[in-house]
């Protein structure tokens, strides 16, 4: 025990010796957390303040083309600037000058309205409603296409939601529009409208509640838990270059001859880097709590939770702890150790769903992302955070990061044994 | 006593046994010198001593203690002091003995006293809450001496242990081994400096290629050797003059 404290207060005073180490440590994390929760701020809320340019090429000038700048501009989400040339709208776009361009067809309105009317007319021949119809031989309207360019660079995801939202309009428009040539068929007056055209199926969702009150999650609660264990597992990388320098400096040497075991040289450093990661997380909340608010972010709500937050703080500060050490002991540069660290906590974050959730992943990759520590991780801080779940719920995800924790330095003890056995 | 039997070692890849078939017997009081120029297995033979390097076959024994057996028993035994400096530079002198003193399991007071005591023989008392990293090579080799005595141990290697330091230090570092020579510590040591060596050394073994070529008391070497006047005579005589650059 005395050996175990020894070493601990050892690598207390090598960590506050380095104050530089310690800003990263505490200082880059939080600045990681601020800056992707202002990124993503905006995807989360329903309602933006950011309007996105839209180029918009109205050929039609008809009824329909007025509805979809109306629809568009009533969406709040993009300012239509009005272009005449097609070609320059494209030009625009291909280049990165804006990300979307809208051409509505020549005709639009006309030919729309004229098949309407023909496919209104036809049902209601069959009908015997309108007699006059039946001999007269059906016109061939050629279908029309309204134009989108996206810039190549746009992602996908905005792509296919603002291609989705096009479509629903249009979709609107057309079934407006033949509720209006039905009304004008049966009756001629227009006085009384026939049909009513707001939707029938709505659907609503349904939140977790706390006290009888909604949850609503927003980004701060999605970025705190991910990037705080971002930040939690990023410690692999200065602990291996701790241990890789015990190697090179030669103290690791003289330890060697001491009568002491390699579990009390890693108890001491796994006990100073836990600390190390409840500071972190500690400094994490208060900026999700207090921080945020003030810079006009939504902030976090951590009561009656802490307990539990703490719980799979600690646990997943282990799991890295472990892995640090291994790669500390296997590591024997730091050229090695530093690179592969962060390169591994970036791929462990990509599994673990830290950037991409993991049910949209390929179902191959969501397999794999199940031995990801950050994965259990990530799902016990959501569990927690948003599920708002007991300790039972998060039991196995803090089983497995221990037992990560233990096999990690397990083979680290092993391996150094075998590596220097005599 | 250390009872050497047949050691030797062969690193993995290397075309030659770095020490080979190695006889050698060091008795308790002694201080036992081993020379031999640059890659004759001089470090090697104190690393497999001190459990830093596996040998490839053979054995040893100190005070009937092995490794295998005994391993925590013979590390509390014995002292090492490494060719590197072997400290933590933005630990002060002082954290840097408490915390090798701690892993002998020394403690409390007599830990702290101890340091005391060996900085202030060493001339270091007035740099003991110093960073090491400040420190001059002598200085540093000073407290690297302290780190593998401060337990008081039985037997001690030390690797070069004066190297790159001035007469002053080499002389505070010479004149402290000797005194822990008179308490009972049985000494092994390398050394690239043959006048220290024999002055110093109870007895010498002159190590090449791996194998002990001559061994005995200094002044007895010397006097067997013809021509020769000292230590390096007999050395240069029994290792000859050619370079022994190694990578």
């Amino acid at each position: 025990m005395h050996k175990l404290w020894a070493s601990t207060y050892k690598e207390i005073l090598l960590l506050i010796r380095d104050l530089g180490g310690i800003a990263i440590l505490f200082i880059m994390p939080l600045l990681l957390l601020v800056v992707i929760t202002l990124v993503q701020d905006s995807t989360f809320k329903t309602i933006s303040d950011i309007k996105i340019p839209v180029l918009l090429v109205d050929n039609d000038k008809g009824e329909v083309s007025k509805n979809i700048i109306e629809n568009l501009s009533e969406s709040n989400s993009f300012e239509i600037l009005q272009e005449t040339s097609e070609e320059d709208a494209k030009n625009a776009v291909f280049s990165g000058k804006y990300q979307l361009a809208i051409v509505i067809p020549k005709n639009l309105s006309a030919s729309l309205q004229k098949k309407v009317d023909q496919n209104v007319e036809g049902i209601l021949s069959k009908f015997g409603l309108d007699e006059d119809t039946l001999a007269v031989a059906k016109e061939v309207i050629p279908k029309k296409e309204v134009r989108l360019y996206f810039d190549p660079a746009t992602q996908v995801s905005f792509k296919s939601s603002v291609k989705n939202g096009i479509d629903k309009m249009i979709s609107k428009i057309e079934t407006q529009s033949i509720y209006k040539a039905f009304q004008t068929e049966l009756d001629e007056e227009g006085a009384e409208p026939i049909f009513d055209t707001e939707n029938f199926i709505a659907f609503k969702e349904i939140l977790p509640t706390k006290n009888n009150e909604e949850i609503i999650p927003n980004s701060a609660q999605h970025n705190v838990p991910a990037w705080t264990l971002f930040a939690i597992f990023f410690i692999i990388v200065p602990l291996s270059i701790n241990l890789v320098k015990e190697k090179n400096q030669g103290t690791f040497v003289r330890l060697r001859t001491q009568p002491v075991n390699y579990a009390t040289v890693l108890g001491g450093k796994t006990i100073v880097y836990l600390g190390v990661c409840l500071i972190q997380f500690t400094l994490m909340l208060l900026v999700g709590i207090y921080l945020f608010p003030a810079m006009g972010l939504p902030g976090i709500d951590v009561s009656g939770k802490l307990p539990l937050l703490y719980m799979v703080a600690l646990f997943s500060g282990l799991a890295a702890i472990g892995l640090g050490l291994l790669l500390g002991t296997i590591a024997k540069t730091q050229e090695q150790a530093a690179p592969f660290g962060s390169t591994l906590v970036v791929i462990l974050a990509a599994l673990g769903g830290v950037w991409v959730p993991v049910f949209v992943m390929p179902k191959f990759m969501q397999l794999i992302s199940k031995i990801s520590p950050m994965n259990w991780g990530l799902e016990a801080f959501y569990d927690v955070f948003l599920r708002n779940v007991g300790f039972v719920k998060i039991l196995p995800e803090i089983s497995l990061l221990l037992l990560f924790f233990l096999s990690t330095t397990i083979i680290a003890i092993i391996f150094n044994q075998r590596k220097n056995a005599v | 006593m250390i009872q050497i039997n047949q050691l030797s070692k062969k690193y993995k890849g290397a075309e030659d046994f770095s020490v080979k078939n190695l006889d050698l017997k060091v008795e308790d009081g002694e201080i036992y010198g081993l020379l031999g120029p640059n890659g004759a297995g001089k470090t090697t033979l104190i690393s497999m001593l001190t459990s830093l390097l596996k040998p490839t076959s053979g054995s040893f024994t100190i005070n009937g203690l092995n490794f295998k057996e005994h391993k925590n028993q013979l590390k509390q035994l014995i002292g090492i002091v490494p060719q590197e400096y072997a400290l933590y530079p933005t630990l002060t002198a002082f954290e840097n003995l408490q915390y090798f003193g701690s892993m002998y399991g020394i403690k409390g007071e007599i830990l702290k006293k101890s340091i005391c005591e060996h900085l202030e023989i060493m001339g270091l008392s007035k740099f003991a809450n110093k960073k090491t990293a400040t420190f001059s090579g002598g200085m540093k080799r000073r407290i690297n001496l302290i780190a593998g005595i401060l337990h008081q141990p039985k037997v001690l290697f030390l690797d070069e242990p004066t190297v790159g330091v001035d007469v002053q230090s080499k002389n505070v570092i010479i004149d402290h081994l000797k005194l822990l020579n008179k308490k009972g510590t049985t000494i092994v040591y390398t050394s690239h400096h043959l006048n220290e060596a024999e002055f110093f050394c109870t007895h010498v073994a002159i190590i090449d290629n791996g194998e002990i070529i001559v061994k005995g008391i200094p002044s007895e070497l010397i006097k067997k050797q013809k021509s020769a006047n000292n230590l390096e005579d007999v050395f240069l005589a029994k290792t000859g003059k050619a370079l022994r650059d190694y990578a």
